[in-house]
Order: structure tokens, then sequence, then C-alpha cells
């Protein structure tokens, strides 16, 4: 059952972590907050996120659990069109040249991503 | 090997995984639509880090344990019961409390997915969402709760109660021999989060 893995029962003290890394946190909290936009009910995303998890391969220990999380949640809004696959897989890959394209310790801004920079110079251009 | 190989270079260790950068994509996406507000996100990630957790329910039970008429009222709408005490929100809409006694056992989980009682418990632990709690507790509760540490004698029942989107469940331990004369906040520190999910049993006082 591997109850170990979170520290097994710390009582009623605080969780060391409620969330292993920060874009996991990042993707409950927008779940709750579009379904507090009345964008989808409860039910809806109980049975996403079960689609989901009971998937075969789900890993035994959990570990994937986030990620099966935040695939509900790309499929959901997708079949809500609020957020088309195909725009996601672009902004992701701008994110990730962003991340790429800023030195350490700083911030990384989309506005990083050195493609979104050329856009942006093309406009400028065509615009004199 | 080189050892000066990248001294030519900027660092390129700023790396988001795939997930990080399918999270970001999402958050900017529903941003521009206007459809969230990082400031919310953000208040909503140090809720459930912070603020939410088994302590409240604690205070549930104990306060359960020492008052008869909240007891009773916390048995008929635990809802309201619950919110008396201030734990209202988010996936505590719809409470029942189920009471352990010296014949039935109470135990739950989420067949589903992970549904659980966030206003109470705070959010669940990894081996709630995991797939083998979520298959056996249903199958096998005694083999489950053997490895929780947890023996029953032969003649307690136990119950098994599956959470919905709809309705959450908080079991309410029974009340540990010796802790009589024990306050409220004194009580609430017997009462650990795996006894409130049924997977453990409250604590002895010292």
């Amino acid at each position: 059952m591997n109850r170990r893995e979170d520290g097994g029962d710390s009582g009623v003290a605080p969780e060391a972590k409620v969330f292993g890394e920060p874009w996991q946190a990042q993707a409950f909290a927008m779940t709750v907050a579009v379904h507090e936009r009345g964008l989808f009910s409860w039910g809806e995303w109980a049975e996403a996120l079960s689609s989901e998890v009971k998937k075969p391969g789900a890993a035994a220990d959990g570990h994937d659990y986030y990620e099966h999380w935040l695939a509900a949640l790309e499929k959901l809004l997708a079949g809500k069109g609020l957020a088309a696959r195909q725009d996601v897989d672009a902004f992701a890959a701008a994110w990730e040249r962003a991340a790429h394209a800023t030195p350490h310790g700083k911030p990384i801004l989309l506005e990083n991503d050195p493609q979104t920079r050329g856009m942006a110079a093309d406009r400028t251009l065509s615009a004199t | 090997m080189s050892h000066n190989h990248d001294h030519d270079h900027h660092h390129h260790d700023n790396e988001l995984d795939p997930f990080a950068a399918r999270v970001r994509a999402l958050e900017t996406i529903l941003t521009q639509k206007g459809l969230i507000d990082p400031a919310a996100i953000d208040a909503i990630v140090d809720t459930y880090e912070t603020k939410v957790g088994p302590r409240n329910g604690a205070k549930v039970v104990a306060k359960a344990w020492s008052d008869p008429a909240y007891a009773d009222w916390l048995k008929r709408d635990a809802t309201a019961a619950i919110a008396s005490l201030g734990f209202i929100g988010r996936q505590g809409e719809h409470m029942q409390a189920v009471f352990n006694t010296p014949d039935t056992h109470n135990m739950v989980v989420c067949t589903l997915c992970s549904c659980y009682p966030w206003p109470v418990l705070g959010l669940p632990p990894v081996w709630y969402k995991a797939p083998p709690y979520r298959s056996r507790a249903v199958i096998d509760p005694r083999g489950v709760l053997a490895e929780f540490g947890v023996t029953l004698s032969a003649d307690m029942k136990v119950r098994v109660w599956d959470s919905t989107a709809e309705l959450r469940y908080l079991v309410v331990p029974m009340r540990p021999e010796g802790a009589d004369g024990l306050g409220e906040d004194q009580l609430a520190e017997l009462v650990t989060r795996d006894s409130m999910i049924g997977t453990g049993l409250a604590r002895q006082p010292a």
C-alpha cells in the first residue's frame, strides 16, 4: 500500500508536502478555479479524472496521480471548447523555449521565448 | 573530458518539464480568456498547502466525543454540524459522519477517483489516490487494514463507504479508553488523519 510514501499517518500535523511539484499545485488550483466559474460540474470533473486514473498502467504508488489529473483537465477543457489541444501544444512549446532562453536564476517569462520576441519584432517592423 | 565546455555559453539549465510547460500553457490560455485570475490561483494553492488539513476534522471528532448533543447533530446533519465550527467550502457541501461503535468499524474509499472531504481533512494522502487502495478497500478491507497495522476482532463488522462527487464521509473513531477528563483540545490530539478515514484508530492517551 506504500503508505510510508507520504510519511505514514502524521496524526493531524500538516502533511510534509501537499504537492510534489509546483505544477501539480497549479493544475489543482486551476481546476478548482474553473469549476467555481461554473464551466463544469464537479460530477463532470470526477468522471474525467476517473477515466484517466483507471487506465491500465497507472502507477501502484500513485506518483503519477497529477499527470492523470492534468490529462483529465486538458481533455475536459478541450471538450468544452475552452482550451484547444493545438493551442495548449503551441503555448507549451513557447514556454519550453522561454525557459531555455532564460538565464539561470531569473524568472521564466513567456516573453523570453525567442519566437515570441521575433513575432513582436516583425509586427513592429511592419508598422513602421 | 572538457572541464570548460560551457564557459562560452549561457547556462541553459532552465528546463520546464513537459507537465510544467503544459500547465503554464493552460494558465496562459485561461488567463487570456479571462477565465482565471493568477492571484486567485495562488490563493487556492496557499489554502490547501497551509490552511486546510486534518486538524479541522480532529476538532469535529473531539467535540463529538465531548458533547453528546453535538454528536447527535453530527449524526443527523453532518454538513451543518461541521459548518458550525467554520469548516465549510469546496468538497464539503454534502457530508456524512459515520460513527465507529464497539461492533462496527467504518472505512472510506473513493473507488471512482479521489473524492475526499477537503474542509475537514485537507487533500488526500498519496495512498488514498493510488490504485491498490482504491481497488482493494472494498474487496478486502481487513487485509488493507492489516497493512495499516489495524487488526479488528473477528466479530467486528467492517463497513466500507464509497465516496462520490456528491457525498463525502468523515469517520468518527471510537473514543479511546482512559481519555476521561481530557478537554477538547487534548482529545483532538488523539485523533489522527487515518482514524478519520478509517484506516487507523484514535491514539491512546499518553
